[in-house]
């Protein structure tokens, strides 16, 4: 092959073992990659250097409460879905020093906090967290104010997002309209396909690094029957999604009628399907920790011995909790009922009025690592059942 | 000393502060570029008791370099920063046209107002802000206006009540109706005088009289039952507990003020006061960012939810 500069409407071949490339392409540019590898019974996202690290060969099965990874010889690189981790985990930190102010002489002096200056590369990225990244991009960038910290690591983000061609139980991604085909806020996306990824080309930095693995003879073009061919596999999938239907001894297939459902919630607040969900929620806020745009923070004070050198620290914040609320006069969220009905209610109706878009992309992490299963399609549809007219 | 990064820098100064005059801050400004988090330096001038656990501080800014400026809007709120501590959301009570520095009423119940309480005249008192929708003044001028105050509600008052005294012309009657639990928690009790020198009326209610109460006993609601108003010209500012300002709301509502006339200033749990952190939500709201005013026709429906 000779060398290529590929052109953005095109795919190209690329052998999976030359992945290789592309990784120690972005690591040789400075950036800090990241990709799925199974830990600890799940696959997550660690720093990768090297392809024998990505779960070949793995497949996970997610129902509520349940997330098992199994062998399957016949699986691909990338045929997992998503794990607890998402593009919110490096984003925006769990936790993050935001202020560091040392007092000397009884005055307060603002040193600059330290701030992650490496720009990351993230290779695996679902469409459903392609859409939770413009979720939070609203969020933090577009939201009233721009958060700064977030805005400097998104600009050197370098997304790798990969097509499903295959969707877990609880993924409802086709319900939001949020995937599962990758069609934006990717630098390349990858379709896997025999040995072999098409990689498309989403970003003028995604052209650059796909050029020099071009160049350095890893590219082949694929044919204008092989591209149709490739483009249809999540499309397929979403077909698929959309026919499912639930069957004895296979987990239920989610799905979410959004048609109205703003308002659905807001004209339900004292519904008493909050209550029954209540007597299962532990309040344990693993759903707003899984979920790649749950944005609430507060902000913790870690002081020195002696008061006078203290650094503020961002740090992932749920409406789960009590404290999320606390005021003098007690918690406005006082019951589990309502602090479930809070992030219920947040995620799907009041992030359209903050925020112009639905909080909730689909990928249904809130139910596989819900501890008791709780299942927001399936309160959403309750409440619908049941609701005055 | 090393005075990088100092505190009081004039940039330090918050998206809404440079709307400045009254009733043109409406929602919040794009601040491209500047941490939210960026603190000034105050000194504390003068602290003065008006209540068991409840102080006023008037502060002045830069002791030390140029002076920022800082501008607010009668209704808006700071947010009073102690290293080590934490931070609370404070309604500032002073004059928002006074050059000589800004006052915050705080009543000592929370980590924060309680280590707050600990500092003396002189200390150095870092915040941000200001934040938040005002009350609306400007859109009011010509309008009777009825201010109801519950308990330390009073203090987001102060500030509205100030204004209207140096614009006195601008507004036609102005009553002030304060009501506690008991007669040393009425707060400003020194100011009635000036404020009556100003054409406004004030009147007081306890719900717990002590032996030398001559005033009325009961709900500040009373108070608003046995004023003479014109409904169609009067407008309502209220600041209390939340239970307060509905019945308030409510009533003001049943004698005819439109509900599009009736104000109401929403406490709740603020973190960022930039709309970021997510705590402060009541609905489809961020209160720091689309409150803590809101007029009583875009926030019944939520505040007659319970534990929304």
């Amino acid at each position: 092959m000779l060398p290529c500069t590929p052109a953005a409407d095109s795919l190209e071949w690329l052998a999976r073992p030359a992945l290789q490339a592309l990784i120690d392409a972005l690591t040789a540019r400075g950036h800090r990659v990241v990709g799925p590898q199974v830990a600890d019974g799940a696959v997550v996202y660690r720093d990768l250097a090297d392809v024998n690290q990505l779960p070949a060969g793995w497949l996970d099965e997610q129902d509520g409460g349940h997330y098992r990874l199994r062998r399957d010889d016949a699986a691909g690189w990338f045929d997992h879905v998503v794990g607890p981790h998402s593009l919110k985990n490096f984003l925006f930190p769990p936790r993050e020093p935001i202020q560091r102010l040392v007092r000397e002489d009884g005055t307060w002096r603002e040193e600059p906090a330290p701030q992650e200056q490496q720009p990351l590369a993230v290779i695996g990225v679902r469409a459903c967290d392609l859409a939770a990244l413009r979720v939070q991009d609203r969020v933090f960038l577009h939201g009233g104010h721009v958060d700064v910290a977030y805005q400097a690591r998104r600009e050197k983000l370098f997304v790798v997002a990969v097509n499903c061609r295959r969707a877990a139980a609880t993924c409802f991604c086709h319900s939001m309209k949020c995937g599962p085909a990758a069609t934006h806020s990717f630098d390349l996306a990858l379709t896997e396909a025999g040995n072999r990824f098409a990689v498309e080309i989403g970003s003028e930095r995604g052209r650059e690094i796909l050029s020099a693995l071009g160049t350095a003879g890893l590219l082949t073009p694929c044919t204008a029957d092989e591209a149709d061919r490739v483009r249809t596999i999540p499309h397929d999938l979403e077909r698929t999604m959309h026919a499912r239907v639930a069957e004895p001894g296979v987990p239920r297939p989610r799905s979410l009628d959004t048609d109205g459902i703003r308002d659905l919630l807001y004209d339900n607040l004292e519904h008493p399907r909050w209550r029954v969900v209540a007597d299962r929620c532990l309040s344990c806020a693993n759903c707003t920790l899984v979920c790649p745009t749950c944005f609430c923070s507060s902000v913790e004070e870690v002081a020195d011995l002696s008061g006078d050198d203290v650094t503020r620290e961002r740090r992932w914040a749920s409406c789960f909790t009590l404290a999320h609320s606390q005021m003098h006069s007690g918690a406005v969220h006082a019951t589990v009922a309502s602090r479930y009905r809070q992030w219920l209610t947040h995620k799907l109706a009041g992030w359209i009025d903050q925020f112009g878009t639905s909080g909730c992309t689909g990928c249904g992490r809130c139910i596989t690592w819900c501890p008791v299963a709780i299942d927001l399609t399936e309160e959403v549809a309750m409440i619908r059942e049941s609701a005055p007219p | 000393m090393n005075s990088m990064n100092s505190l009081n820098s004039t940039h330090a100064m918050s998206p809404s502060a440079s709307a400045g005059m009254q009733g043109q801050v409406q929602g919040h400004v794009q601040c491209q570029g500047h941490s939210p988090w960026q603190l000034q330096a105050t000194r504390i001038a003068a602290i003065r008791e008006e209540a068991p656990g409840v102080r006023t501080y008037s502060l002045t800014f830069a002791p030390r370099g140029p002076r920022p400026s800082f501008r607010f809007a009668a209704g808006q709120f700071n947010m009073v920063s102690l290293p080590g501590i934490g931070e609370a959301a404070i309604s500032i009570t002073s004059d928002p046209e006074s050059l000589s520095g800004i006052a915050h009423t705080v009543h000592a119940v929370g980590s924060v107002t309680r280590a707050l309480a600990r500092l003396e005249v002189g200390d150095e008192l870092l915040l941000r802000g200001p934040y938040g929708v005002p009350w609306p003044l400007a859109d009011l001028r010509d309008r009777d206006l009825v201010l109801v105050a519950g308990g330390l509600g009073l203090a987001s008052l102060l500030s509205a009540i100030a204004f209207c005294m140096t614009h006195r012309g601008d507004y036609g009657r102005i009553t002030v109706l304060s009501g506690a639990k008991t007669p040393v928690y009425l707060l400003a009790t020194n100011h009635h005088h000036r404020w009556r020198d100003h054409g406004i009326d004030v009147h007081c209610i306890v719900t717990d009289p002590d032996p030398r109460w001559r005033g009325p006993v009961g709900l500040v609601s009373m108070l608003l039952d046995s004023l003479t108003i014109d409904p169609d010209a009067t407008s309502l500012l209220c600041c209390g507990p939340e239970p307060m300002m509905i019945a308030v709301a409510e009533q003001a509502n049943a004698r005819g003020i439109a509900r599009e006339q009736i104000f109401v200033s929403i406490e709740r749990l603020m973190g960022c006061a930039s709309g970021l952190c997510g705590l402060c939500q009541l609905g489809p709201f961020f209160v720091c960012r689309d409150g803590p005013v809101f007029s009583y026709d875009r926030i019944a429906r939520w505040l007659a939810v319970p534990h929304l």
